[in-house]
């Protein structure tokens, strides 16, 4: 009889983990149905979950991209610094854009949400979006301090038993080139949490719960448990690896040393670059986030999200580097660097665990935000047109790494979990044309498996008026590198239509009659070129990926004019 | 006198059909034929004729579904198809949204699309966001693509340029110059397809079309031709997607509305039945072998959608499928059915499906060599099916194997006997299922508050209560003919079209003229199509417009009165989008203008009045017998078990208890109470004495 109750309540908590996990999904799904940021509601930069009194990170949704998801777990933790849990009424919504408090930059906003059952407080509903604008310089690496990056908003009340928070809706109306928007996605923001409140409220009733404690120790033990196995299975020891980022003008080092004990994994950044003076320093809980993405795709995909799953992860970022960037330093721009951490992490685990490691990829996100009008050509003079005020952004990725046994994957977001926007989507809300969106042949690494290719696109303002950049790329100056053998994806480029390269990072003209021409990263190789089947080489030249010259040459794979396998001529370059 | 109705679905595994005549109701089930479902089909006609003793000349309407396109995508044998598109956007279809549908499996797999990238061609041509020229189209680069297509052979062509929604002069240029050199190729044009924003799913609608159209042109050509020889002269029609019938000649030109016909059947089989018995909010919940399908019905309306991913390559995951945006019946399809296979992973989680057993091992109590427990064992444990007579006792269970299986991938790693490992597989796959429902819900806008649950297909009358139980449901229908229900949802189903197109508007610069213009045309095509198969029956007009607030990403639909629009309407219907939209999301979002993307129109017949077709009788014997039941409380206790055909209206049967059938068994859980209504439905209630 005991047996089966206690068979019973094995059976039940994993049902109301399941359940937890489901309802953090909605509130994910209610912010993209209401969200009016493009970059929310398209492109999913988003994260959602819920937490413990202790301001632990129970769920998260799967929907989300990661570098929001880890960073938005240690934020709990201040807003209840700040609002004491005992001080917490239903109705209560609290929010924040502060860089070292949420996820990393101004532009991301946190709300945290009071969830109560039966009249009393039993956790936190969280949520992080990244919103188009809040002022300041705009998106982009320009900044010299988090000062000029845009509205600061500290922790405060945005809705207070309900009730909007008017002076803070004032203030941000005011503060913001797109107030509607802003306004509109904090509104979503709050209102996702309401519905998780509400449901969670439904479930602790269903199954008679008075507390979430119990439920967490569960989950965490089971999470911590089922991580600390996945790390046994990797061979114990020291690695290192450094990477380059391009950075704003000079380049910036990555150095990581990882040491796999038999229940934790510990990273050090030591050697690691200097902070830098323009917004391309990363918080350090953004950098944990990603590099903890980084260990966990690879150790333990398979395990949710918590803060038990996500412990035994530890990082060492020393003080005065770039990864551990201190207020009031600028950091707008941080993704550029913490996109590159998994492939940093990625590179001392191949030496430990090759079979399950990816070669390196884009990586970062080139996402040119765009603007036009007064603000870049001022008044319009004599007959000399000026393109109407807009202020857009668009997510675009270049090629992922080769893995063991796939290709790379065509342009395609990762380790950044965003979507793209369609270009008729695009070119809806603001007055540009994108002339060119696809594929670049040959930017894939050669290899046993290749490399993903990356994507070209060719902008402009309608009527080829004037408009700007606010360059914000990376993997110009180091290529993504291949693997065993694989060849380097090709660098990515930045430049005029007519043929001015332009710089990496930083705000740049485009002026009339000319367009923007971006060449985006492909992925590293994996394996021997030479190893690859001739068969899917000759694929490849059929379908224009991969130019016969660099069958060919890199390959040794001889094709004909119609992309047909030349088997005999094959064999012999092969031999 | 050619009375009867007759309806053929083909299934992937099984060719459904029912017949109705003089108020009576006849089902039958046989094997699909793939190499020639025509065949099936003429052969099941035949059959069902002889059993019923009626003739050709009896049938008064047949109507058709099929998942021969479904199929022919997901197993991709269908046309070599060509795409033709605007210079610079060659890989809309590979690039998609640039996503993973997986954020931690290094390891994805993403759909190849149906075109493969040397027969996806550009012209220079470029429309801006209004439809203006920015670069017209070069009639000699169309014009040099035509011995490419000749020396590829290319069987079918899909045209869609860059905002060709919103003008089609170069697709039709286009379309006019290929034609001409390549009678053969049927064309695809993205601006008759799928009129609407954003281009790859417009694009991949548009290639998926042309992708089916010559294999679905054959076979619904042949299928005609063998029908009408075996003198059968009533009008044909084919299920759509979206819950209407349309003509052969219709289906043959946009043979992708055909997709999911099947399931689409089903959710008006639980419409028809709702509104027999006058409820006015229900859940459909289907589970066959391998999935489940939820879908929400206010009064007696499945909900529509106008999207549907199909091929999904990522274990049902959300974007791992190839997006069509066409009018489907909306619901949820996620992979729990009676074959999903269930294991622990490495947290000691119990994880049931997708993967599924099939036909073939099939479940581990089939005898035939499975040695993983499926959710069919895991009920067979639980004692909730006779071991002897389940199919009908075609098919002897093995209660041993599926215990064996239990154990040795569940049980024994968690520590529980095969009963309570059966449990904890039911257990987890009802959340499951309830789970996708209430994130089904959500995305409605909508709660299962006062609902009641039609519970069909071979595992919806088994899982029922449970299910309903999770969702704070108190109240459970199991239709009779629940096996075949999708064939019988197929003659209740109106002949009915629907036409979707954009055209962007803001309220507060709202050109009446131009509105007004577009929704004559839309009801004027949708009449058109109508009219080929209704014969003068009366129609009805629906238009919606899909609006959301500048800014905002995703649009809800709000009704549009079907006439001509006044300038006084025009306040009224912001008016309603802000109440459509406070009833979905709780607050108004304040000071922003609304924009209108999108309308749609519908055209269709009246629905039938219900018909209450009653089934054959069959034999009545109801002896009563028991069986050792194992409830969700982890308890052992001795259930009463009943035939459903001897349970007589009136009679009242409380729980735990079974009613067994050969197709399926509804199970009265503890606190529901069974009776049968006037229609010979089982009604099952919750807490009522």
């Amino acid at each position: 009889m005991s047996n089966e109750i206690s068979a019973l309540a094995t059976i039940q908590r994993q049902i109301l983990w399941n359940r937890l996990i489901a309802v953090v999904e909605e509130q994910a799904q209610i912010m993209i149905r209401t969200a009016f940021s493009t970059t929310v509601r398209e492109a999913g930069d988003l994260s959602a979950g819920v937490f413990d009194l202790s301001g632990r990170m129970m769920a998260q949704a799967v929907t989300g991209t990661p570098g929001h998801v880890n960073s938005m777990a240690e934020s709990v933790l201040h807003f209840l610094a700040k609002f004491p849990a005992a001080t917490m009424k239903p109705g209560d919504h609290y929010i924040t854009n502060d860089p070292w408090l949420g996820t990393g930059h101004l532009h991301d906003l946190t709300v945290v949400t009071p969830a109560f059952h039966r009249g009393n407080i039993v956790g936190f509903f969280a949520n992080t979006a990244h919103v188009i604008d809040v002022g300041g310089l705009g998106m982009g690496p320009d900044a010299r301090s988090v000062f000029e990056e845009g509205m600061y908003i500290p922790i405060v009340k945005c809705f207070d038993q309900g009730k909007p928070n008017e002076t803070l809706f004032d203030i941000l109306r005011a503060g913001s080139r797109l107030p509607v928007e802003l306004e509109g996605d904090v509104f979503s923001l709050c209102a996702c949490n309401d519905a998780a409140t509400r449901r969670l409220a439904e479930m602790m009733e269903e199954f008679s719960m008075d507390s979430l404690d119990p439920l967490a120790m569960f989950i965490f033990d089971a999470s911590r448990r089922a991580t600390v196995a996945e790390i046994a299975k990797i061979g114990q020891g020291t690695y290192s690896n450094e990477i380059f980022s391009d950075g704003y003008d000079e380049p910036v080092k990555l150095c990581a040393e990882m040491t796999i004990l038999n229940d934790a994994v510990e990273i050090n950044f030591a050697g690691t670059s200097g902070l830098a003076p323009r917004g391309i320093n990363v918080p350090p809980a953004y950098t944990r986030a990603y590099a903890s993405f980084g260990l966990k795709v690879v150790i333990a995909p398979e395990i949710p999200n918590n803060w038990a799953s996500l412990a035994p992860f530890r990082m060492k970022i020393p003080a005065g580097c770039i990864l551990n960037a201190p207020r009031p330093y600028a950091v707008c721009a941080r993704h550029l660097i913490g996109h590159l951490l998994p492939d940093l992490m990625m590179g001392c685990l191949h030496q430990t665990t090759p079979a399950r490691v990816a070669a390196e990829g884009a990586s970062s996100l080139w996402n040119p935000p765009l603007r036009g009008g007064s603000g870049v050509s001022g008044q319009a003079r004599g007959n000399r047109k000026i393109i109407p005020d807009f202020e857009i952004i668009t997510f675009n990725s270049g090629g992922t790494g080769a893995r063991p046994g796939l290709d790379g994957l065509d342009a395609t977001a990762f380790p950044s979990g965003v979507r793209t926007m369609p270009v008729e989507a695009t070119e809806n809300v603001a007055p540009i044309v994108i002339w060119r969106k696809e594929l670049r042949p040959d930017s894939g690494g050669a290899g046993r498996m290749r490399g993903g290719l990356g994507q070209i696109m060719e902008i402009g303002a309608k009527g080829d008026l004037e408009f700007a950049v606010s360059a914000t790329f990376d993997r110009v100056a180091n290529a993504p590198k291949g693997r065993e053998g694989g060849l380097n994806g090709a660098n990515g480029v930045v430049q005029l239509k007519s043929g001015e390269k332009l710089r990496t990072k930083g705000m740049q003209v485009i002026p009339d009659g000319d367009r923007l021409l971006l060449l985006m990263p492909g992925g590293g190789g994996m394996g021997e070129p030479t190893s690859r089947e001739p068969a899917r080489v000759a694929r490849d030249v059929r379908d224009g990926l991969v130019s016969a010259d660099n069958a060919r040459m890199l390959y040794k794979v001889e094709t004909d004019e119609r992309g047909q396998l030349d088997e005999a001529a094959t064999r012999k370059l092969r031999a | 006198m050619a009375h009867a109705r007759l309806a053929v679905d083909i299934g992937g595994t099984f060719t459904d059909l029912a017949i109705e005549h003089d108020g009576q109701r006849r089902t039958s089930k046989l094997l699909t034929t793939p190499e020639a479902p025509e065949r099936g089909v003429i052969e099941g006609v035949r059959a069902i004729l002889a059993a019923t003793g009626l003739t050709s000349a009896d049938i008064g309407i047949l109507i058709h579904g099929t998942t021969l396109a479904t199929n022919a995508i997901i197993e991709r044998k269908g046309a070599v198809t060509a795409l033709v598109t605007t210079e610079g956007f060659r890989d809309v279809l590979a690039m998609g949204n640039e996503s993973r549908y997986d954020q931690y499996d290094l390891n994805i797999v993403l759909p190849e699309p149906l075109v493969p990238r040397h027969l996806r061609l550009t012209v220079p041509e470029r429309l801006d966001n209004e439809g203006h020229v920015l670069r017209p189209l070069d009639p000699a680069a169309v014009r040099a693509l035509i011995p490419v297509l000749q020396r590829e052979r290319v069987e079918s062509l899909a045209i869609g340029f860059l905002h060709g929604f919103v003008n089609s002069a170069h697709e039709h240029e286009a379309r006019d110059i290929l034609a001409a050199a390549l009678p053969n190729v049927p064309i695809s044009l993205a601006s008759d397809v799928s009129p609407e924003m954003r281009e790859w799913e417009r694009f991949s609608t548009t290639v998926a079309n042309a992708y089916v159209q010559p294999r679905m042109q054959t076979y619904l050509r042949g299928l005609e031709a063998g029908l009408r020889a075996m003198g059968i002269d009533a009008p044909i029609f084919l299920m759509l997607s979206g819950g209407g019938l349309t003509g052969i000649d219709t289906a043959c030109k946009f043979p992708i509305r055909l997709v999911e016909s099947g399931p689409a059947g089903g959710a008006i089989f639980s419409a028809h039945v709702a509104k027999q018995c006058g409820l006015d909010r229900v859940l459909s919940f289907d589970m066959g072998g391998t999935t489940a399908k939820i879908c929400l019905i206010d009064d007696f309306k499945p909900q529509t959608a106008r999207a549907f991913e199909v091929a999904r390559v990522g274990r049902f995951r959300k974007g791992s499928g190839l997006p069509l945006r066409i009018p489907v019946i909306e619901m949820v399809e996620i992979g729990a059915g009676g074959g999903s296979i269930a294991s622990v992973d490495g947290m000691g989680r119990i994880s049931v499906g997708p993967e599924s057993a099939g036909a073939d091992p099939g479940p581990a109590c089939y005898g035939r060599g499975g040695t993983r427990p499926a959710v069919t064992d895991a009920n067979l444990a639980l004692g909730r099916y006779d071991p002897e007579k389940f199919a009908g006792g075609t098919m002897q269970l093995h209660p041993d194997a599926a215990d064996a299986a239990l154990r040795a991938k569940i049980g024994g790693k968690l520590g529980l006997d095969a009963g309570m490992a059966a449990l904890g597989v039911i257990e987890m796959v009802d959340e499951n299922m309830a789970n996708a429902a209430r994130v089904h819900a959500i995305e409605s806008g909508k709660t299962f508050e006062n609902r009641t649950l039609i519970a069909f297909g071979g595992g919806g009358p088994v899982h029922a209560t449970r299910i309903a139980e999770k969702l704070g449901i108190t109240r459970v229908l199991v239709p009779s003919g629940a096996g075949v229900g999708s064939a019988i949802g197929f003659l209740r189903a109106p002949v009915g079209y629907e036409v979707v197109r954009s055209l962007y508007q803001r309220f507060s610069t709202f050109d009446v003229g131009a509105v007004n213009a577009l929704l004559a045309a839309m009801a004027a095509e949708a009449h058109e199509v109508v009219a080929r198969g209704s014969f003068g029956a009366p129609t009805t007009q629906i238009r919606v417009a899909y609006m959301r607030y500048v800014g905002q990403g995703h649009e809800i639909p709000v009704p549009l009165p079907a006439r001509p629009l006044l300038t006084n309407d025009v306040p009224e219907i912001r008016a309603a989008y802000d109440r459509e939209y406070s009833r979905f999301y709780d607050r108004p979002v304040p000071g922003s203008d609304v924009e209108i993307l999108s309308y749609a129109v519908v055209v269709s017949t009246v629905a039938d009045a219900p018909e209450t077709a009653v089934p054959t009788a069959q034999d009545a014997a109801g002896r009563e017998r028991r069986q050792s039941v194992r409830d969700t409380t982890g308890q052992v206790s001795t259930w009463t078990v009943r035939d459903r055909a001897g349970f007589q209206p009136g009679e009242k049967l409380a729980g735990p208890a079974i009613l067994a059938e050969d197709e399926t068994s509804t199970l009265i859980g503890p606190g529901w109470f069974a009776r049968t209504n006037t229609f010979g439905y089982i009604e099952l209630t919750r807490g009522e004495k």
